[in-house]
């Protein structure tokens, strides 16, 4: 379980990015969705330590994850996969799959992470993660390397963005199988409409508070009417 | 076990350069110390000692395809200056490996310095696989280890050479130097890593001609420079005819390092395509975090991106 309490991030020159966030992630699926800049990937980015809040708490299980760094965070037990996954000149996507999963990995095993993901295995595992590879390609190489952490929580940040030609459903599997491994939650961060349906909680943020936390059935029909003005929602 | 008596620390430095006792068959030849140790010929591939000069001549028969050839140099002395030619002459229609490379284990007080200057001189449609790896290790307040290597490569048509260049410890002085002239269709892929520290200085330089129509050459660097030691890289390359060429310089600079990058290409035909890239900057911080959010910590994030680098 998840629980961040008054939570804020003021940047250096002053701007208010999140203010007095309080919130307990307990469900397999949640979404964190709201309008840009309403300070979702700054939320992400805090858990995973890779921006230091200006105030508040974060434990894991019990665990205050709060003074950790992002290599303390990570082994214990938070992953993010990035909505721009970063590219490298001379490591494989064999190298970084090995990484996540914390030991050299077989070349069946590797395969295993690349084929949940729909590339064929064979035609990528030795290749370097630099310009060669599309935004798309890239995109599924990081959620392989987030199936291959498999830890408590892993946070996606904008996972559909460039997948367009691999579907939405082989994605939320991806997910399902992901859960049925580590048993923890994921948290993604998303404005596409069949994300936040198959979400078990749906998290609002909106001028960096959250304007609502609810279930689907409480949460959507809101952002289909408008009435939470919230004009990200219908986004394919 | 080989047969030439060689002592393990001997066996040890050679290992260091990709060299095995077990290499040391057939044709090769092994120089210690400043002086030839020993050497061998096969049916194909013919070495022998120059009469002018230190160094040797390899022959390779017309229509040699399949064969290695190891041609290794150590210094285990302190102080040495060794200066070395080594020409290559192969025939047609080849298809050869040569592993060259010089390690220097350097515990005194004196510099010790490897000069090779190898000399290849490619026949028609032949093909050369050619790598070499330079190694130092000093003891503390020991001498300077220095190796300037040349090479020089002259393709004739339809032959294709593909040189693999590593330099990655211990070599505290390198300037090296490597020159290609191309005939027709010929073709000439370079790539070199270097990782340099301490006070350490790399100067590396690349002239190629591209003489022949459809002749193109590929040459790329990929360099780290960290603490207080300094690279230049040079790249000058001629299109004098239809031919494309291609060089890439990318380095990674650390610490108190610095590194100059000044690729030159000159067309001198309308058909000339030649494409320069060169890159200098400290490893980018999303790359570090990216790698921290797998559970490695901020230096092994950077081991292994240097490593991927320049592996």
């Amino acid at each position: 379980m998840l629980e961040i309490k008054n939570l804020s991030y003021v940047t250096p020159e002053g701007k208010i990015i999140l203010d007095d966030i309080n919130l307990t992630v307990d469900k397999k699926f949640v979404a964190i969705t709201g309008p840009n800049g309403s300070g979702k990937s700054t939320l992400a980015k805090i858990i995973a330590g890779i921006i230091t809040p200006t105030k508040g708490s974060i434990t894991l299980d019990g665990v205050d994850l709060t003074n950790m760094s992002v290599t303390e965070r990570a082994r214990s037990g938070v992953s993010f996969a990035f909505q721009q996954p970063v590219r490298f000149k001379g490591i494989t996507v064999m190298d970084i799959i090995s990484i996540a999963a914390g030991r050299e990995l077989s070349l069946d095993e590797a395969c295993e992470y690349l084929s949940e993901v729909g590339l064929c295995a064979r035609d990528y595992i030795n290749r370097e993660i630099n310009e060669s590879l599309s935004g798309g390609e890239l995109k599924r190489i990081e959620i392989a390397t987030a199936f291959a952490r498999s830890t408590k929580l892993t946070i996606f940040d904008e996972p559909e963005a460039g997948i367009d030609l691999w579907s939405f459903q082989s994605l939320i599997k991806v997910f399902e199988r992901m859960y049925e491994k580590t048993n923890g939650s994921i948290m993604i961060i998303s404005h596409q409409e069949r994300i936040l349906s198959f979400s078990e909680q749906i998290i609002l943020l909106k001028g960096g508070t959250i304007a609502a936390v609810g279930g689907k059935s409480d949460i959507l029909p809101h952002l289909m009417n408008g009435d939470l003005k919230f004009e990200c929602a219908r986004r394919a | 076990m080989n047969g030439l008596n060689i002592s393990s620390d001997k066996l040890s430095m050679l290992s260091k350069i990709n060299v095995m006792a077990e290499n040391l068959t057939g044709a090769f030849s092994l120089r210690v110390d400043g002086s030839p140790y020993a050497k061998g010929s096969s049916p194909n591939v013919t070495i022998s000692a120059k009469k002018d000069l230190p160094g040797i001549d390899i022959r390779v028969k017309d229509g040699t395809v399949g064969e290695k050839i190891h041609i290794p140099v150590i210094l285990t002395q302190s102080g040495i200056k060794d200066l070395v030619y080594n020409d290559f002459y192969i025939g047609e229609n080849c298809d050869i490996e040569i592993v060259a490379g010089c390690g220097i284990h350097n515990h005194g007080h004196e510099d010790s310095a490897h000069d090779g200057i190898h000399s290849f001189h490619i026949g028609k449609n032949s093909r050369v696989y050619y790598s070499e790896k330079h190694y130092g290790e000093n003891a503390p307040e020991s001498g300077k280890n220095i190796m300037n290597p040349t090479t020089i490569i002259d393709i004739a048509e339809g032959g294709y050479m593909e040189m693999d260049t590593v330099q990655i410890q211990g070599v505290d002085n390198t300037i090296r130097t490597t020159k290609g002239k191309l005939g027709d269709k010929a073709t000439l892929k370079i790539t070199e890593r270097i990782m340099t520290d301490g006070d350490q200085y790399a100067e590396t330089r690349f002239e190629v001609d591209l003489d022949g129509e459809e002749s193109g050459t590929h040459v790329i660097s990929r360099s780290v420079a960290r603490e207080n030691s300094k690279q230049l890289y040079v790249s000058n390359v001629n299109g004098n005819n239809k031919c494309s060429g291609h060089t890439e310089c990318d380095a990674i600079i650390m610490d108190a390092a610095s590194v100059s990058a000044v690729p030159k290409i000159s067309a001198n035909s309308t058909d000339a395509s030649l494409i320069h890239e060169a890159a200098i900057g400290k490893i980018a911080g999303e790359q570090l975090i990216k790698l921290m959010t797998l559970g490695l910590t901020e230096k092994e994030a950077e081991d292994k991106i240097i490593n991927g680098f320049i592996q």
